[in-house]
């Protein structure tokens, strides 16, 4: 369960840094980077937060995670969860923020 | 090492849930009211909320009474539980739930515009937001600053009265000393002091926020303040592998605990929290695992419903469904107990504190998962709390100017942490960390011994625990980021101590799982229906009991 960085995308603007609940994002030379992925509680602030896709979220192989993750789109009230494997997208769900779950 | 002096009328140390709202309640009721914010991370994703949450578990709901509230919160409790502190926390659950939709927060409504609960003391939202919503309406007070990366690692004292704090920031590397007329400890509970379900690359893949490591705990012990309940642990049934909600099953989709022969075992073992745990680990250890909550039949609408419910409080679980191809309504999801964790938000784990949640310090009082007596919190539970605790603050205040601190008191501060900072060699936090959750796992009742302990593998604990202590001095510390995290272990470390006595002290099994003492395998309610509480006092922990009625100081 952690997050992965791509140093290409990132454009330096730091906004992952500040939602980060454990304080485990730092600002490079390349661009933002987290410092120890092993520490991450997989909160997905940091998705939810990059405007440039640069941020992908993963489960560990320790609990059974494979190729496959996750980003977010943001758009508007809506959240748009992109979901990623070894063959390209997979699939998309979307999360009207302005109505309340279900359950 | 740089350092900082700061003045301040009301002190909050933790802007989490209860931090947040005790500041916004300062700035409303006294709107002059200097206030500093201090916390670890930054406030608008720190704390539970960081992922959200799904509902608002603590309600009362149409045609009930806080009345109601408390005796259920009592009930779960098996009876530890303070009643008093308890209805002046549901006395204000839903004056505090309008405010939060007044802030912006998304509760479901039916067509009257009556909110829509689920089941009798919970409300439908949609929480994914709540954190920055919070954090949103914090960021706009005129009097409050928040001081945003900056650990806090004691209190500041003057004989019994908390007269500020001091910690470390990481940005600049300065020790900032904060003196203040009053102060709020609203630091959370423990999580990563038993070793976690999976102690590999996801080890943070936990329930409780992995970030809040029990610094209020540690320091109220160090200062001598009275603690109340810490053998009321607290371990939560989840979703296997991602540690995912399972309420949301159980109460959103009517998904029932089943054994691997298909038998609803929920009923066999009671539905108390604690008991909930109890079943499925009974079961599995009688051979009758894996357990699992049956979604198996729910619509495909339903488990839909459900992906989108995750991605809002716990995502991790969502893409586990997506990447292994399947779904709710096909698969039963498996379910598993977590590491215990103390926190006073579900247990009555914390400070001993009166009805004002003011502690047995002077001038300091505790809100949310750091206060004790008081289970069943929740989200808004802690936000009451903030509130509370904030109105006594504000009321405590003399209108004089904070104390100054001593140049001799920075003086030793500074020449301790940089004596810190020049250890090279030596034990490095995380090895600190891994022996200390090893320890409390084999002989304090962790998940590899079935959540059990006796007398005796608690000494060894105590034993084990007095040793990594020993080693916390010349543990390795090359920069302001691991100062911050051995001093996280050396904070758990410390309430292991205080957990271990209060196991200890309790001679009965009260709460299976939660404090399952084979040394003493019944309840007894002829000698334990009092409160466990405990005060450290010249080098001992020394075990005070109090009866269930009495309220401190």
């Amino acid at each position: 369960m952690s997050i992965r960085i791509d140093a290409k995308k990132c454009v330096r603007c730091g906004k992952c840094l500040d939602v980060c609940p454990g304080d485990l994002i730092s600002m490079g030379i390349d661009g933002s980077r987290i410092l120890r992925p092993e520490d991450c509680w997989g909160c997905a602030s940091c998705l939810k937060e990059c405007a440039f896709g640069a941020i992908s979220f993963f489960l560990g192989k320790d609990i059974g995670g494979d190729d496959t993750y996750m980003q977010v789109k943001k758009d508007g009230r809506c959240l748009h969860w992109i979901f990623y494997d070894s063959s390209g997208q997979v699939r998309t769900i979307t999360v009207d923020q302005s109505s309340s779950n279900k359950y | 090492m740089k350092t900082e002096r700061l003045k301040t009328d009301i002190l909050i140390i933790g802007g989490g849930t209860a931090g947040c709202f005790a500041a916004l309640t300062v700035a409303r009721k006294s709107p002059q009211t200097r206030v500093i914010i201090a916390e670890k991370a930054n406030i608008r994703r720190s704390g539970c909320l960081a992922a959200g949450v799904n509902a608002l578990n603590a309600y009362i709901t149409k045609g009930k009474t806080p009345e109601y509230y408390v005796d259920y919160a009592v009930r779960d409790a098996h009876g530890i539980a303070d009643r008093k502190l308890l209805l002046t926390m549901s006395e204000q659950l839903n004056e505090v739930t309008a405010e939060l939709e007044r802030l912006g927060l998304v509760i479901l409504k039916d067509e009257n515009g009556e909110y829509v609960s689920r089941g009798d003391r919970n409300i439908k939202i949609n929480g994914e937001n709540i954190k920055p919503i919070l954090s949103d309406a914090v960021q706009n007070l005129p009097n409050v600053t928040v001081i945003n990366r900056l650990n806090i690692i004691d209190y500041i004292t003057n004989g019994n009265r908390v007269i500020g704090a001091y910690g470390n920031r990481t940005d600049d590397e300065a020790l900032v000393f904060i003196s203040a007329g009053a102060t709020i400890i609203a630091t959370g509970g423990a999580a990563g002091i038993y070793k976690p379900n999976h102690p590999g690359f996801s080890r943070h893949k936990m329930w409780y926020c992995p970030f809040n490591t029990g610094a209020g705990y540690a320091m109220g012990i160090r200062a001598g303040a009275e603690m109340t309940t810490f053998e009321m642990r607290f371990i939560a049934l989840r979703c296997k592998d991602t540690i995912a909600p399972t309420g949301t099953l159980a109460q959103g989709v009517g998904a029932r605990q089943v054994n691997s022969l298909g038998e609803v075992y929920e009923d066999k073992y009671g539905l108390t929290t604690s008991q909930r745990i109890w079943g499925t680990t009974a079961e599995n250890k009688a051979g009758r695992g894996p357990c699992c909550l049956a979604t198996k039949g729910i619509t495909s609408e339903q488990a839909e419903d459900l992906e989108r419910a995750y991605l809002n409080m716990a995502p991790s679980q969502t893409l586990r469904w997506v990447a292994q191809k399947k779904s709710a309504d096909k698969e039963n999801v498996e379910i598993e107990g977590t590491e215990p964790y103390i926190v006073g938000g579900h247990t009555a784990s914390g400070y001993f504190v009166d009805v004002n949640r003011k502690t047995t310090l002077e001038s300091l009082f505790a809100a949310g998962d750091v206060a004790g007596g008081c289970p069943q919190k929740y989200v808004t539970g802690a936000l009451a709390e903030g509130k509370i605790a904030a109105l006594s603050a504000v009321e405590s205040l003399d209108g004089a100017e904070a104390a100054d601190i001593s140049d001799e008191f920075v003086s030793v501060a500074r020449a301790e942490a940089e004596g810190f900072l020049k250890n090279r060699g030596g034990i490095t936090p995380d090895e600190l960390e891994e022996h200390m959750q090893e320890v409390m796992d084999r002989y304090a009742g962790g998940i590899g011994s079935d959540y059990a302990f006796t007398d005796e593998s608690l000494d060894i604990a105590r034993e084990k625990i007095e040793e990594l202590i020993l080693r916390v001095s010349g543990a390795v510390c090359r920069d302001m980021r691991e100062f911050t995290r051995l001093h996280e272990v050396k904070e758990r470390l410390t309430v292991c101590l205080t957990l271990i006595a209060h196991l200890k002290a309790r001679k009965e099994t009260r709460w299976h799982c939660f404090a399952e003492n084979r040394s003493y395998p019944d309840k007894d309610d002829e000698n334990f229906l009092k409160f466990v509480n405990s005060r450290y006092e010249s080098g001992e922990i020394k075990i005070l009991y109090r009866p269930l009625e009495e309220m401190n100081v």
